[in-house]
């Protein structure tokens, strides 16, 4: 057998074994190389099974030799293929970003374990996105779990700990209201294979457990998504983290659970039950609608750059349940789009707000919050920092040019094919929302007078900028080149959307 | 505690049974209750008993913690390395049929180390909590 048959395999294997390499290697240095090149390889690994997905149609991977329904198997189709390319890549990027930030942020002695915590939870975010089995679902799900909150309580102020354990709770609310769901799919269906769900399912949704499993797997994984008004431990989880940390978890963690959702709701339980013979269609729209509109509207108010970003990171995932919500092919591509449109462009600005929170630290204290207060007048000793925020602010807003564009395009044009015309206008009103936000920064960084008496600066080092740019770039590529992000959601969307008949 | 001579003649006694217990219940796991898992916390509850009795730190002696850190890498990376040696050898990632002569001898020595690997993992990480535990108010604040 080649190797070209094991990539599935290898696409968790490899960063699950970096993590214990880097542990056992006690140093920095080495930790670091370890789980960067395990990052990478995985990266490539992703490119090539969304190639093998895109040219020969879905893949599937017996573990342990056990077929399939029997064994775990990991399947790759059209969705899950890209979502791999988006958290790998996004590992890939803030991996070489965090040597430099980590360095005032954590204790060097904990160094080794960071690099492996973060090796770990790019396993449980792989994982959960590539298996076709719903058991293993939760285990990668609490891999990732357990991880993210080590992850959060490492960053270096003491509100870090508080926040990582409200997470800590929250989270495995979530995690036990998704396995209480999948026991009852297990007890009604018998089968932990998603595909083998999919007939099965057909026969007991109209039973009491099938819908009771429907209501745990809904609201665990709207936990675990940050769906307001479920979102109470996400502020503090992205404001307290690491720099790095918050930028990974915003691009990869929410989109993962999204993806569990999407999963969930269109390959095993069919959106011909759920959208048309329940009212989940109403309910969806007005906690996204609840979502766009207050989560964006506090953002606004917010003093703490991260904390600002955190509530807009909330108010973005309303869009992505807003497009499933119309249950049409438009509607779903669009919110597989800004799953990754969004992933991009806020970890972009999640990891500028790192250069700055890293320039803005004198060696003996803790990490300043980055207040608007401190960042007046940035933009003349960071330009490139402050403009990569701006061009990401513009890509939250949806300025044309920008990849936030394409994929609130698609919403809209998916809103005016349902005849939803006020919905056009929600979109519209809540982006204005978005530019009250982003114009806070842009007048704080661009036109308020430098604090007196803060020490001149220079801009960020290239290690914090040259990754941080690398996704501003994306940004505006996904803006222009579309091909690869509206190609791979509308031929996700069409295999998801009335799959069942 | 260590100069209560009822305490060090009952943990003479039962610190050995314990471990040897664990192995039993580790190798034993292929035809009854037991495995890994079982196995390793009974390990790591044995020695908790010894650090019961002569303390902390001389626990911290017989089993340092940088072995203990060591267990936790080592266990995954056995657990790991059993998947990759199945692939290797021209199966699919944790095919123990290949692992032997025959697919029966295969499966045998697929699970026997995948149960090595858990029991290390596990009583290291028992260890580890416990350590942590322990060491709280010593040497900070």
């Amino acid at each position: 057998m080649s190797l070209a048959q094991h990539l599935p395999a290898l696409q968790v294997v490899l960063p699950l074994i970096s993590a214990p390499l880097a542990v056992l290697s006690r140093r920095a240095g080495l930790a670091f190389l370890i789980v960067t090149a395990a990052a990478w390889t995985a990266f490539a690994i992703a490119i090539a099974l969304w190639l093998q997905v895109d040219l020969s149609g879905p893949v599937s991977y017996p573990i342990g030799n056990w077929e399939p329904p029997w064994g775990i198997e990991y399947r790759l189709d059209r969705l899950n293929s890209f979502m791999l390319v988006l958290v790998s890549g996004m590992a890939a990027i803030v991996l070489p970003y965090s040597r430099a930030s980590i360095e005032r942020e954590i204790p060097q002695e904990s160094h080794y374990l960071f690099y492996a915590m973060l090796g770990l939870c790019l396993t449980g975010l792989l994982g959960m996105s590539i298996t076709g089995d719903a058991f293993n679902l939760f285990v990668f799900l609490e891999i990732s779990s357990l991880s993210t909150y080590v992850l959060i309580a490492m960053g270096r102020d003491r509100r870090a700990l508080t926040a990582a354990y409200q997470y800590l709770i929250m989270g495995s609310i979530g995690a036990t209201f998704i396995v209480i769901g999948i026991g009852f799919l297990y007890l009604m269906t018998g089968t932990l294979n998603l595909a083998d769900m999919v007939d099965r399912v057909a026969r007991i949704e109209n039973s009491r457990p099938g819908l009771a499993a429907l209501a745990f797997i809904t609201v665990g994984v709207s936990l675990k998504v940050a769906l307001a008004p479920l979102h109470q431990w996400l502020p503090n989880a992205y404001t307290y983290a690491p720099s790095s940390v918050s930028a990974f978890l915003a691009a990869t963690a929410t989109k993962v659970a999204l993806y569990a959702l999407i999963r969930f709701y269109f390959t095993v339980f069919g959106d011909a039950f759920l959208f048309e013979k329940l009212p989940l269609p109403k309910m969806m729209l007005v906690l996204s609608l609840f979502a766009m509109f207050f989560a964006n509207f506090i953002a606004i108010f917010q003093d703490n750059l991260k904390r600002l970003f955190a509530y807009s990171s909330i108010g973005q995932i309303g869009y992505i349940t807003l497009g499933l919500s119309f249950d049409s092919v438009d509607g779903v591509a669009a919110s597989i789009m800004h799953l990754f449109n969004h992933g991009v462009a806020k970890g972009a600005i999640f990891l500028l707000i790192g250069a700055i929170v890293a320039r803005l630290t004198t060696r003996q204290a803790a990490p300043p919050a980055p207040g608007f207060d401190r960042i007046a007048g940035l933009a003349k000793s960071m330009p490139w920092t402050c403009f990569g925020i701006v061009i990401g602010g513009l890509s939250l807003i949806g300025v044309p040019g920008t990849a936030g564009f394409i994929s609130k395009w698609y919403l809209v044009l998916a809103a005016v094919d349902k005849g939803q015309w006020w919905l056009v206008g929600a979109i519209l009103f809540s982006s204005l929302l978005a530019v009250a936000y982003v114009w806070r920064f842009v007048e704080a960084a661009y036109f308020r007078a430098p604090p007196a008496g803060r020490e001149a600066f220079g801009e960020a080092s290239l290690f914090l900028l040259i990754p941080a740019w690398l996704l501003v770039g994306a940004t505006l590529w996904f803006g222009i080149d579309t091909s690869f992000t509206v190609g791979s959601a509308i031929e996700a969307a069409q295999q998801l959307v009335h799959s069942h008949q | 505690m260590r100069n209560d001579l009822v305490l060090r003649v009952i943990g003479r006694l039962m610190i050995p049974s314990i471990l040897l217990f664990a192995l039993y219940v580790q190798f034993h796991g292929d035809f009854g209750p037991g495995g890994g898992f079982q196995a390793g916390v009974i390990v790591a509850a044995g020695i908790v008993f010894y650090a019961l009795i002569y303390g902390v730190t001389a626990t911290r002696r017989l089993v340092p913690d940088s072995v203990v850190e060591t267990m936790v890498a080592a266990g995954v990376l056995i657990y790991a390395g059993v998947g990759l040696a199945g692939l290797l050898l021209g199966g699919h990632y944790l095919d123990y049929s290949v692992l032997g002569h025959d697919p029966v001898h295969g499966q045998h020595r697929g699970i026997f180390w995948v149960e090595v690997g858990v029991a290390t993992t596990v009583c290291g990480v028992m260890l580890k909590i416990f350590y942590m535990f322990t060491s709280r108010g010593n040497s900070e604040d």
